[in-house]
Formats: structure tokens, sequence, C-alpha cells
């Protein structure tokens, strides 16, 4: 199956971003979010960044203030997951230009919009940030 | 925390007429903002849904995205959306079909699969269409076809997915990998034509030939193309075709060789992802030798680098490398530096090193690794000492070069992590004393040392009092080793131990005392006074205990047989070996249910080698028993009943050979730590041995309890049945069943006469269970429906299974769930009762006074208004009275009766026949007799006001804890497996002083 979930969160633990590709209902999302959040957040630049948590691998980076978590099945290439998150940023920053939290949390419809071409059901469908970006765009300009 | 308030706020917009596209857009966002920070959003679902079928983009982009983030594929509403879904799919507009094609990509369900299959197919296979659509189709078909695998049932569909792989679009080839992947894992020799073309996609990666700019990551030709691309050659067992497979070895010869370390971050980890993916590729394949020790030479290297993630993962992968081939002597060379990673900064790393040495620990390096693990356990974590110390236990038993080294590591584990050595550890230490005459002396002598010390953890006294009251006076002739000095050493335990210590420390003085020839008076008087002490003791256990030693003691010779050495144990595998499989996942996760599962077929061990106390042959089916076990035995309580079992056994069999009933008493204290009970039942036994030698029959005739007592081994619920279906009345979530494999969850939601619940089978194993059964058996007044139950449920997987349920007219009957699977060879079948009864189908609705007596008065005497004067009822004052009412929905209404000892309450009750039925209801009570009232029932019809009263009447009568007689099948007796008042619960037992 792959990814099971992507988290946004900030440094003081708030979730900015959530999107589950596995059913979960709201109490186990904000059980599991506390748990993953409190585990990663606690941890320094000088450790991995994977964490074992339940039958979840816990990929993560660092950006700033944005923590970028994804969970992901136990067998999962966790270095390729790792350069995803980085890919998403990557895409964040060429729509956004030096993309923020705030970009994030205010125009929270394109983080959905661009994660929306680049996972489905919990595989990664593209990777080419000029195809992600390309509706996107389409919309700006009509609008 | 974040101000709720806007919540009501944004229902109130949301629901308005007449919102601009804009608008509803902006609400249906904040919506899904609120949700996304955790608050419950139940409103403005059918909004979201509505907006599928705008016209414009942009809304049906929200309506979609929003829809597929808040709903799961069993929502309802989503059935309505199937139509425009279908039409967006098949009809021209491009950016439609993606959107509706990533939505059922994300939750279409089993409903979408039979209707959307073919024409997604349709559209991944289209020369006309474009990457954009065909990549979002292949996801989507993958998500189609693991709801429904029939979907890609078709003729030459193989065929085509080979074609599929040639496409030049990388998008495109991404998601048709995945899609491969989960084709092949489930059935690879369909999809052999597959493989050459897999080798061929990943030579064009590696050797960069036609990739787009856009495609390269950091130089790299799509890591993620490349690690799928290896993924899913992972599932084909061997190539055979040797052209293919010289090819496949040239790029992974490529990639092992030319993968260096770069300053840049991101290409270093995309290089590395290619790498790691090649190396299991590697060892899959089972390459030639030299290819293998390039390999293992690579991850040595890793597992050395600063740079945590490489560390991480290549300790991971020598793990993954002991499991695939015999590269083990290759990896010991690393041993010195897998063991530095165990005291590694990071937890994620410590935990892969200790995996690793737990996987590469045999005969030859035992000793070391188990000292390191020794030693390092005084500074792990907590997080990580319970999986250390059993990781550490086991190696010591599996590879102990002697015994002696084994109970060593044994006591020094219980004296550096006493806290986190779970009792298996102890108990295997006693079984192998046990059995090993050699061991003895020197195991007590050791204990002995310990307790000298000045502080001893309590799992340390309590296998000390263990062994040295079996084996203290093998010790007698050495210096300090009499019975006497033993005696004070533990007896200065005693003040610091918990209660249930305190028995085993009684056992050990009754053997001392036992031991002492020629008899000490002062010990004996010592030992006597504490006996005389606890015999008033509150906890039951140890009363009992020293009630029956101080009468064994007086009793001379029998004492000599009672109290003789334990003999030796049946060999059993260990269950410690079980358990670290289940520690793998989370060590805090260890629960007593696991442990439990664990602990039963070494408590069947025992009993079965009990010759069968009744004369019965051979013991007899499961399912008749359980059925013969009527109400009456089950509210018997377990404790005494398993006593009785054993006691049966133990009774007959002491005069046969009087060395069993010792037998008995160690194989009950592992035995009983299977049903949770204290170490207690232990003495019961011998209790009643007791009572046999005085010739007092005080063990009742067990003889028909005891098959099913070795029937109950098989599989206890956990819990009781009929008061989790008791509680499930009164709310819609919560246990339905549990066991040790299985959990049965239920959650329902009541719409006037439709019900919808989801059963929720959760196998809480590492292995998966099979012939999953759930059949259901309605009662006349319900049409069920339930969705297919798969026949396996996954390891560790919870699966779904919707019911809808439609209530055709009112009647008290219950549906009941015929339930079966089978772990191992255990067939398990549960009759369940489901709790979609009467009370579910009524909406409490407050009636005015100037409503309800007109009411009250059109309906006029029986059939359709009845009274009834209920006696036996249960007493209790008013206000509880009227909250059991409102707990099952009928509502209350106050003031409406002038007479304050009535009740009158209205609600509506809701059925196919009757449609919305409005129900009154008024209860007289007699502040006097609380054990009667008059109830007056009114409804429009004649049966529902009947079978109403009935209701009421029976939750009135009936203590909601007590099973009542159910229709069905009696829930199986082992729904008693934990008794309801624990023996030695000193408030249970004040409260049953009290009543």
């Amino acid at each position: 199956m792959g990814i099971r979930f992507i988290l946004m969160v900030n440094k003081q633990g708030q979730t900015r971003l959530a999107q589950y590709y596995e059913w979960l209902t709201l109490e186990e999302r904000r059980a599991l979010e506390g748990e993953i959040v409190r585990k990663c957040l606690a941890r320094n630049e000088q450790q991995c960044s994977f964490v074992e948590h339940r039958n979840y691998k816990i990929v993560y980076r660092r950006y700033a203030s944005l923590f970028f978590l994804v969970g992901v099945d136990n067998d999962e290439n966790e270095l390729a997951i790792l350069e995803f998150i980085h890919l998403l940023v990557e895409t964040m920053d060429r729509h956004f230009g030096n993309v923020c939290e705030l970009d994030i949390m205010f125009h929270l419809e394109k983080a959905h919009f661009m994660l929306e071409e680049m996972v489905m059901n919990g595989s990664i469908v593209e990777t080419s940030k000029a195809n992600i970006l390309s509706p996107i765009q389409l919309m700006d300009k009509a609008s | 925390m974040w101000d709720p308030s806007p919540i009501p706020c944004i229902w109130v917009h949301i629901t308005l007429p007449g919102l601009s596209p804009y608008e509803k857009k902006k609400y249906v966002w904040k919506m899904l903002y609120i949700y996304m920070l955790g608050y419950d959003v139940d409103f403005g679902h059918m909004e979201a849904v509505s907006l599928i079928s705008a016209p414009k983009y942009p809304e049906k982009q929200v309506g979609y995205i929003v829809t597929s983030s808040l709903l799961n594929e069993n929502h309802d509403f989503l059935r309505l959306a199937i139509n425009t879904v279908r039409n967006d799919i098949i009809g021209r507009n491009e950016t439609f079909q993606c959107l509706a094609l990533t939505m059922v990509g994300n939750i279409g369900g089993r409903e979408f699969a039979e209707s959307l299959a073919p024409d997604v197919q349709k559209l991944l296979l289209s020369s006309s269409c474009r990457p954009l659509v065909r990549k979002k189709a292949a996801l989507c078909l993958l998500r189609l076809y693991r709801k429904n695998p029939d979907v890609v049932n078709v003729d030459g569909w193989a065929d085509r997915m080979a074609q599929l792989l040639d496409e030049r679009d990388l998008g495109v080839l991404t998601s048709s990998m995945s899609l491969l992947v989960a084709l092949v894992s489930n059935n690879h020799e369909a999809y052999w034509s597959c493989l050459p073309k897999c080798v061929k996609t990943l030579e064009r990666l590696a050797r960069n030939q036609d990739i787009p700019q856009e495609y390269t990551y950091y130089g790299i030709p799509s890591p993620w193309l490349q690690v799928k691309t290896m993924r899913a050659l992972q599932y084909f067992p061997t190539i055979e075709d040797p052209y293919t497979r010289r090819t496949l070895f040239e790029v992974l010869q490529r990639i092992l060789m030319g993968t260096d370390v770069v300053k840049n971050v991101n290409k270093n980890n995309a290089s590395h992802a290619v790498l790691f993916e090649a190396l299991a590729l590697v060892m899959h394949l089972d390459a030639e030798k030299e290819m293998m020790s390039q390999c293992v030479a690579l991850l040595g290297k890793f597992i050395a680098v600063r740079e945590p993630n490489i560390r991480y993962l290549g300790l991971e992968n020598m793990t993954r490398m002991l499991m695939v081939t015999d590269a083990q002597e290759i990896i010991k060379r690393h041993q010195a530096q897998i063991i530095t990673s165990l005291k590694d900064p990071d937890i994620s790393i410590r935990r892969r090193a200790l995996d690793l040495l737990y996987g590469m620990c045999d005969v030859t390096n035992a000793k070391d690794i188990v000292e390191e693990l020794l030693q390092y356990l005084s500074s792990a974590d907590f997080t990580m000492r319970e999986e250390l110390s059993l990781k550490a236990a086991i190696l010591a038993e599996k590879f102990a070069p002697d015994l002696s080294w084994y109970v060593d590591v044994i006591l020094q584990l219980i004296d550096k992590a006493g806290d986190f050595i779970s009792d298996d550890i102890w108990f295997r230490v006693v079984q192998f004393v046990t059995n090993n005459d050699d061991l003895q002396p020197y195991a007590a002598a050791k204990v002995k040392e310990y307790l000298e010390k000045p502080a001893v953890h309590e799992t340390m006294v309590k296998v000390s009092a263990y062994i040295l009251g079996e084996y203290s006076h093998l010790l007698a002739r050495r210096p300090g080793c009499s019975p006497k000095e033993i005696f004070v050493i533990l007896h200065e335990k005693l003040p610091t131990v918990s209660t249930t210590t305190i028995p085993i420390l009684l056992s050990a003085y009754a053997k001392i005392l036992m031991h002492t020839q020629p008899p000490d008076q002062e010990l004996q008087s010592q030992i006597w006074a504490i006996f005389n002490k606890y015999e008033s003791c509150i906890d039951a256990e140890i009363q009992q205990r020293a009630v029956e030693y101080f009468a064994l003691c007086q009793k001379g010779a029998a004492l000599m047989d009672i109290l003789a050495e334990m003999p030796k144990f049946p060999e059993r595998k260990s269950s410690l070996i079980k358990r670290a499989e289940y520690s793998e996942a989370d060590t805090a996760e260890q629960s007593a249910i696991k442990l439990r599962a664990q602990q039963q077929p070494s408590n069947a061990l025992v009993v079965t080698d009990q010759p069968p106390a009744n004369g019965a042959t051979s013991p007899v089916p499961v399912g008749p028993l359980s059925l013969a076990m009527v109400p009456s035995m089950i509210t018997t309580e377990d404790h005494t009943s398993t006593d009785q079992a054993l006691s049966q056994q133990n009774g007959s069999l002491t005069k046969v050979d009087p060395q069993h009933p010792s037998a008995d008493l160690l194989g009950d204290l592992l035995g009983p730590l299977a049903i949770e009970g204290p170490p207690g039942a232990t003495v019961q036994s011998e209790h009643n041995a007791v009572s046999r030698l005085e010739g007092g029959p005080d063990a009742v005739d067990g003889s028909a309890i005891v098959p099913v007592e070795e029937q109950r081994n098989t599989v206890q619920p956990i819990g009781n049945i009929a008061e989790r279906f008791h509680a499930l009345c009164l709310k819609d979530s919560g246990v339905l069943y549990e066991d040790p494999y299985i959990q049965i969850g239920i959650k329902a939601e009541w719409r006037a006469h439709h019900g919808r619940l989801v059963l929720f089978l959760g196998n809480k194993n590492t292995a998966p269970l099979v012939s999953v059964q759930a059949l259901m058996l309605p009662p006349a007044h319900l049409k069920m429906e339930l969705s297919l139950v798969p026949d396996t449920i996954p390891p560790r997987a919870q699966v779904q299974c919707p019911l809808e349920v439609v209530n055709l007219r009112p009647s008290r009957d219950v549906a009941v769930l015929d339930f079966s699977y089978k772990f191992g060879t255990n067939m398990v079948n549960v009759k369940l009762r489901l709790p979609a009864v009467l009370n579910k189908f009524l909406q409490p609705i407050p009636v005015p006074a100037e409503e309800f007596f007109p009411q009250w008065r059109s309906l006029s005497g029986p059939p359709l208004k009845l009274q009834e004067v209920v006696r036996g009822v249960r007493p209790m004052p008013l206000p509880e009275m009227a909250n059991l009412l409102n707990s099952f929905r009928l509502m209350i209404s106050p003031g409406l009766d002038p007479n304050p000892n009535n009740l009158v309450a209205s609600t509506t009750f809701y059925s196919e026949s009757t449609h919305a039925m409005l129900c009154l209801i008024r209860i007289e009570t007699d502040p006097a007799d609380r054990t009667q009232l008059r109830m007056t029932l009114a409804s429009g019809d004649p049966t529902l006001t009947f079978e109403l009263k009935e209701f009421i009447k029976e939750q009135l009568i009936s203590i909601p804890t007590a099973p009542p007689q159910s229709p069905a099948p009696a829930p199986p007796p082992a729904a008693q497996a934990t008794p309801q008042i624990p023996p030695n619960d000193p408030a249970a037992l004040l409260a049953g002083l009290l009543s």
C-alpha cells in the first residue's frame, strides 16, 4: 500500500495539513497524531529520519519550523520517501516561491491540489514538477 | 486551545440556501480545516458531496477533494454521487476525468469497483487518452482491484499489463508499476511476461536513456520509479531467461559499484534509495557468492558511517540479509560494530541493532552477545528494557553452552531489570532448575547470594523463595545454609513484598520446615506463629495458605508426602519465543491479553497431561458441550468450578500416587497465569487434597465440569459477552466480543427505521485468521444485509464489514451473528446477539402538555392502550428509573403528571410497517413499595404497544448485568473466563459481607 498518511506539523505540534490514505476515525487520528508528534519533535539533528511507531514507520524531515511526517508500511523504501518529501517541498517552493508555513496554512487548498497530483491511494503518481503544477496554473490563469 | 465556536457558525453558513459558489467553496474548505484540526465535523458532508455535481471545475474540484478526505468508502452519501462520478469518468472533459478517477482511487468501495471497473480499464488502455488521465486510471484500477480482485480477471489482462510497461511517459509508467506490484504480489505466475519489461524499464532508467529532464531528480532518473521497478522484480521467485538475468545483473552491478557518497544530501539520499533497493533485489535473487559478499561489504561500510540514516538502513538490511541467505558468517565479522550501535544516541538505530544482534546470535557468539545485552540493560532506556530483557532471556535459553550460565543470566536480568521481567521468564528458570538435578544446588546457592544483597527486587524474592523452598536442603551442609538461616534470610524480605509474593514465601516456609531434620522446635514455633498471624489475613489467597499449611504442619507424615519435591515438568516449548514475535511490533503494546494468549498452549499441556478424572474416555467435542453448559452453570462463579475441577482431579489422584498433587501444585504455579489468576489456585488444590486425606468429602463432585474445563482451554473470550451486549444496547459503539485472537467491535448509526452497523473484525495476532465466516440469523422483523466478510484476516489487520438493517415491524426478537474462524488448529465458533434491539428504532420526542393529553385520551383502551401492574421490579429511586428510560430513548417529560411519583415519557418508533409512530408511556410507582409499579402504554399500533410494554418491563425487572434468558443459544461457557469478582479483592469481599 505504501504511504498511509502525510502530516505537516509545525514545531509547536499544530497540524497544518493532514492527508490519510487509509480510513481512521477522528479519535484514532487524534491519538496517532499526538503520539507521532511527541515522538518525532523530540528528536535532534543527529538522529536518523526514521521512527518506528506501532506498525508504521514514520519518515520525517524538518524544514525550518515545519515538520513533514509521512507514515509508511514497514517494508517501504525509507530513503525514497525521504526524498519524496523533498520533492513535495521543492514543488511547493516552485509554486509559492520560498514556501513557508503560512503559505500552506492560507493556501490549504493549493497544498491539497499538489498532494492530490502527487499521491493517490498511497502510491506515487507523478514526480515531474511541471506536470504536478499544471492544473493549478491553469486554474490560476482562469480566475 | 483553538476556540471551537466557529463550528456552529460554519454549520449555519453552509446550510444556508442561496450561497454563491465562492462562499460554498470557502465554507467547505473551512470545514475540512476544522476536521483536520481534530474536531468532529458531522455536518456539511452533503454540501461537499453536492459540489461534485457542480458544472464548473473549481467547485467540482473542491467537492471531490473534500469528499475524499471526509468520507470513507462505506458512507451512504457516496452512493448518491456514484452516477455523477461515472458520468465524469466516461465524459469527455479530461480534467473532470482526473478528479473523478482520483476520488475513486482514494475512497472507492466495492460498489464502485463493480460499476466502474470496465470504464477505468478502457481509459487506462486507450491510446487516445492523454497520460495525465491514464496515470490516474492506473492507480484507480489498483484501488478497485483491491476492493474486488475480479476486476482484472479478464482474459489477456496480463498481456495488456505487459504492453502498458512499454509506455514512454514516466508518469503513466510509475502508476502502472504500482499496479503491477499489487498484481504480482498476489499472483506472479500470471504476469511472468511483465518480467523482461521491468528489466528493460530498469535498464532504460539506469542508463538514463530517453528520460526527460523533468523526471530526473538531482541527476538521477526518477529514483522512485527505479525503486518501484526493483520492488516488482522481487515478487518473481526467480529469473529463468539467461539474457534477462544477465541484463539485470549488469544493471545491479552498476548500481552497487557506481553509487558514491556525494556532498549533496538529496542526491545522496536518492542514489542510496536506489542502492538499498538493489541490495534487496540481489539478496532476493540469491546471486553469485561474489556479488553477495560485495553486498555484505557495502552494508558493513554503511553501519559504520556518520550519517545516521545510512547507519539505520545498513542495520535494517543486514537483518534482512540474515533471513534470506547464509551470510551469517560474513556478518559476524561486524559484530563489534553492531554492538557499538547498541549504544547509539538514537533509539531507532538501537532498536535495529538489537534486532540484528538477536537475529545473528548462535551458539558460537551467544555468550558475548548476551553479556553485551546484559551490560547495556542497566543503561538502556525504559522503552527498550522489556524487549531487551526478553530477548536476552530467549537467547540465553536457546544457545546456553551450559545451564548454570543460563541461570546466571536470568538472575542477572532479574537483578538489573526486575520491573521488566515478566513472569514467564522466572517460571522458565524454575522449570529448568526443577528438571535438572545438577542445577539445583547451584541455583539455590546463587539465589541465596542475591538475597543477601541489600536491595532485592520482588521478582528476585519470588524466584528465590521458590528455589530455596524446594532445594535449600541440598545446601544444608554448607556454612550459613541451615534451614533456620535460610528462613531468616527469606523472612527478612516479607515486610517489603506485595501480597502476590507472600503466598510463595509461605509455601517456602512450609517446605523449609518440612525439610528440617531433626525438627527444630524453635523454627517450628516461629513459622507456626507466622501462619497463625496470616490466618486472618484479608487476602483470601494468603489466608487460605496460612490455614492450610498450619493444618498440614500438624499432620506429620502426611506433610512429607504433600510437600515433597516437585516432579519434573513435561518438556514444552518456551512461551518466551512466541512472545518475542509480539514484541517486535511495539513493546509498549505488550498486554496481558497477549500473554494470556501465548500461555494458553502450555496450560493446555498441563491439563491434558492429567488422566481424565471423571472417567470420560475421550475429550467431548466442543459444540454440544458448550451448549450443554446451561445458564445455571454460567452463573456459578467460574473460580469455584475451576477449583472443583482441579480438586476432583487431585482428590482422585492422591490415592493412586502421592506425588501427583504436588505435580499439580507446580502445574498450577504456571497454569493459572494463563487464566489471569494469581498463583492462587495452587494451594486450593492442595487444600482439597488435604480434606480428602481427612476423609471430608469437601470437594463437590465436579465430574460433569471437568470436560468443560478442558475444552475451555481452546479459546476464551475476554470479558462477559452478555454484559457487552447489554452495554451496546445502550450505546452505539463498543466491543461486541473479544478473545485472545480477535476483537469484534461494532459501530452503529440509526436513522428512523434504518440502521447501519459496521463490524470491525480485528486480528490481534501476527498470524492470519482463516476460514472466517459470519452468518446473520435475523429475526423475522428485521431485514439484514451483511456485506461480504473476507475469508482471511491478515495479521494485525482490521476488517470492516458493514451491515444494513431495516426494521419491518415492532418486535423484541434479537438478531444473532453466527461467527466462526480458525486460528492454527483451533476452530472457534460463537453466536453473538447483535444490539439491533427495539429501542434503537426509537427517537425521543418531547410532547407538550397541550398535545399529550388529547393524544392520550384518543388512544383509549386495549389493544392500543395497555395497562399492567408489574411486580418484582428492581427497586431503584425515581431519578434512576428516569435515567434508565432516557437511556432507552424514552423521553421523560417532567411536570406532566401532577403526582411526583409518576413518570410520563414519550418517544417515536420507526418501522417500515408503522412508519413514525408516537408512543406514550406512563409509569405510576408506589413510594411505599418500590418493587411494584403500574405501567400504561399507548400507541397507534397494537403490536407496538404490546412489544414496547414487554420491552420496558424486561428492562425494569431484569438486572442488566445478569444475562437474561435469550432466545439465542447461550453465550459459550467461556464467557465467564474471568471471574467477575476476583476472590482476593478485599473490596469485593467487603461488599459481599455488607450486602
